[in-house]
């Protein structure tokens, strides 16, 4: 019962907030999120997509952390030329930032209030859209809550990557909502990294229109105390592509939700995650839902974690093939590598489909570090530690080629193998 | 160079002993050849000597250069010289050729104590030596042994053994599953790493490929046991006779 009194609490403390606050434009959006929030209430252990993960943590007030890792490993991609945008505990900060609204990109933050903003019409659409079939309470919570984040609208060629770089002090709680859009024919390739909050719920809704391209790569860690939920969703236009990777490290509990839609005919989108994960303490969720709504459209979902010493891995992914998205190529691949008896992988890979004519394939697996492998390796003098790191990240290596910026892939390589190498037992 | 004595093995899970007191001593230089029936224990052998787990050491000796190599984990073996050429190369999806070659040479430079060896030295050498086995770029880079034909994965272990230079080596049924064509292109590759530090134990089931190689020594082993050595000829006659007769003639 005590939790329910919290359930209760979070959505009070949600519409007190929002009669409070002077928040312009997105006020009645955000009033409307919370009408559907106390609709369709908080997440429960019960409910179908929670039953791998217990929601409870996510919903409780308090925080019992009194130190935090900041600035020294918030920026990963240091050696790559960006335009930086950093939230420092969870509000931007205009210091740190490159300033960049440019003919090519106009950006704002969501924390300017007004009147008028071309994102009035798409902040929270796609969160909105994306409690079909399935509800995601907590983005709803975050569309009406969020406190801070960007609105970029991408309308011409721009040079460099743009970064968030989320950077902590003291703990912490953050509600970033971010709106992108990326106008036809235009590229963004947008990193992010950092810490942000002790407990983050983070949405992105992207935007592409047209021939839009979008690149994302995300690392969540090395930052040990992190309760993190994360949705991305995104509406991908005809021959437009849309592709998203994640690296989480460490952490306590993270759940990365990613709601695709392909609405506009031969577009693509490839979602993909590697997780490495020590301790019984530390549980990663990835559940994506991709929904083909157009022909010949291409989706790849790609995800695979290292487990160690009582960790948990979960992946729920599902493709969903609407009647009439003939031409659909789905692929869908989740794998864990558990290297002890201890930790677990749950994984729930489904597949709904309404069209005749398309290939959809999915696989899940759990294994062990091939000992065949291992032997070869170490035949050839290389040390059995060294020649586990090395088939652990060749595990991981489908996942990480799904980044097409070399350098960026490159980047993310070496963190795993930093991490692989404080692990050593 | 490598001294085997009285060496008994068991199948760690079960009390089946399958090798039955192995002696055999390759001297630096020389090449010795094993052949024998199925089933005579020839890649146990091989696999013990190597450090494989699975197999429980109930007596006898292993020396390398006069260091015990039975108390050694495999990659100290390596590091202490010795190398086996596998029957069956195993497929290492993600790791390329390239990066594992070098991260094994270094890793056996550095347990011996010496100097690392640059990328461009690597790179240089590995090019010299691959070209000499037909072994292309693009071979190179693409992962361990990962959709290579039977003949470029044996290939591939000779280039292994041509980077690494061990002092013993053993190839493990190296002929298997090749045309005569491949055949010939890696006994050129055993010829050319001969000389007179290094020692060769070839296991095989056929003269053929001893015609390339011009083994010194010819062993034959039978349940678990060398029960007769002698000159090529040896393997001449089994080629011609087969094992029966000298199976007969130590029963």
């Amino acid at each position: 019962m005590a939790l329910k009194k919290q359930n209760y609490d979070l959505i009070a403390s949600a519409k007190s907030q929002l009669s409070n606050a002077n928040i312009g434009w997105s006020q009645k959006t955000r009033e409307s999120a919370l009408s559907r929030l106390t609709d369709i209430g908080l997440p429960s252990h019960r409910d179908e997509y929670w039953k791998y993960t217990n929601p409870a943590e996510l919903l409780t007030e308090t925080l019992n952390v009194s130190s935090v890792e900041g600035l020294e490993h918030a920026d990963v991609f240091s050696e790559i030329e960006v335009l930086k945008i950093v939230f420092c505990d969870g509000v931007f900060s205009p210091e740190l930032s490159d300033a960049f609204s440019s003919e090519n990109m106009s950006f704002s933050k969501l924390s300017d209030t007004g009147d008028l903003h071309w994102a009035q019409n798409y902040y929270g659409d796609l969160e909105k859209q994306g409690q079909s079939p399935v509800s995601r309470p907590l983005a709803a919570l975050n569309t009406a809550t969020a406190t801070d984040g960007i609105l970029l609208h991408v309308k011409g060629k721009i040079h460099k990557p743009v970064l968030i770089i989320g950077v902590q002090n003291t703990p912490c709680e953050a509600v970033l909502h971010h709106v992108i859009k990326v106008d036809k024919g235009c590229s963004l390739t947008l990193l992010e990294s950092g810490p942000f909050a002790t407990k983050l719920n983070t949405v992105m809704e992207v935007f592409l229109e047209q021939g839009a391209n979008f690149e994302h790569v995300r690392t969540q860690g090395r930052d040990h105390n992190r309760w993190a939920v994360t949705h991305i969703f995104s509406d991908i236009q005809e021959n437009a592509k849309f592709k998203s990777f994640t690296l989480t490290a460490n952490g306590v509990l993270t759940r990365n939700e990613c709601v695709l839609t392909l609405s506009g005919n031969d577009c693509a989108a490839h979602v993909a995650g590697a997780s490495v994960g020590d301790g019984n303490k530390f549980h990663h969720d990835d559940t994506v839902f991709i929904t083909h709504d157009a022909v010949a459209c291409e989706s790849r979902q790609v995800f695979k974690k290292v487990l160690r010493n009582g960790a948990t891995g979960v992946f729920q992914g599902k493709i969903l093939v609407k009647e009439g998205a003939q031409k659909t190529d789905g692929y869908q691949i989740s794998q864990s590598l558990l290297l002890d008896d201890d930790s677990q992988f749950l994984a729930k890979p489904e597949l709904e489909i309404y069209a005749d004519d398309v290939v959809c394939s999915h696989g899940s697996t759990s294994g062990a570090i091939d000992e065949q492998a291992l032997f070869y390796l170490c035949s050839r003098g290389i040390s059995r530690k060294d020649a586990t790191d090395m088939l652990t990240l060749a595990f991981l290596a489908e996942a990480v080629e799904e980044i097409e910026n070399e350098n960026v892939a490159k980047i993310i390589v070496e963190k795993i193998s930093a991490w692989l190498s404080r692990r050593k037992n | 160079m490598l001294k085997i004595k009285d060496l008994r093995v068991n199948l760690a899970d079960e009390n089946k002993e399958i090798l039955r007191g192995v002696d055999l001593t390759v001297e630096a230089g020389k090449v010795h050849a094993i052949m024998g029936p199925n089933g005579s224990g020839k890649s146990t052998l091989s696999y013990v000597l190597s450090g494989k787990e699975g197999y429980e050491v109930i007596d006898g000796t292993v020396t390398l250069d006069d260091h015990d190599i039975l108390e050694m984990e495999p990659e100290e073996r390596a590091a202490a010289g010795l190398f086996l050429a596998f029957q069956y190369p195993v497929e290492i999806p993600g790791v390329g050729n390239m990066t594992f070659l070098r991260t094994a040479v270094n890793a056996q430079r550095k347990a011996r104590g010496e100097q690392e060896i640059s990328a461009t030295d690597f790179l240089k050498l590995i090019r010299e030596r691959a070209k000499s086995l037909k072994i292309d770029a693009e071979m190179l880079k693409r992962p361990v042994n990962v959709g290579f034909s039977g003949g470029e994965k044996k290939r591939n272990e000779i280039l292994q053994m041509a980077m690494l230079e061990p002092n013993m080596c053993i190839l493990d049924e190296t002929d298997s599953g090749l045309d005569v064509d491949a055949m010939k292109l890696v006994a050129e590759g055993v010829n050319s790493l001969r000389n007179e530090g290094r020692g060769f134990l070839v296991i095989t089931h056929y003269q053929r490929l001893l015609d390339h190689l011009k083994p010194d020594v010819v062993h034959i082993m039978a349940e678990g046991r060398i029960i007769k050595t002698g000159g090529p000829e040896l393997a001449l006659e089994v080629e011609n006779n087969g094992y029966s007769d000298l199976l007969s003639e130590v029963a």
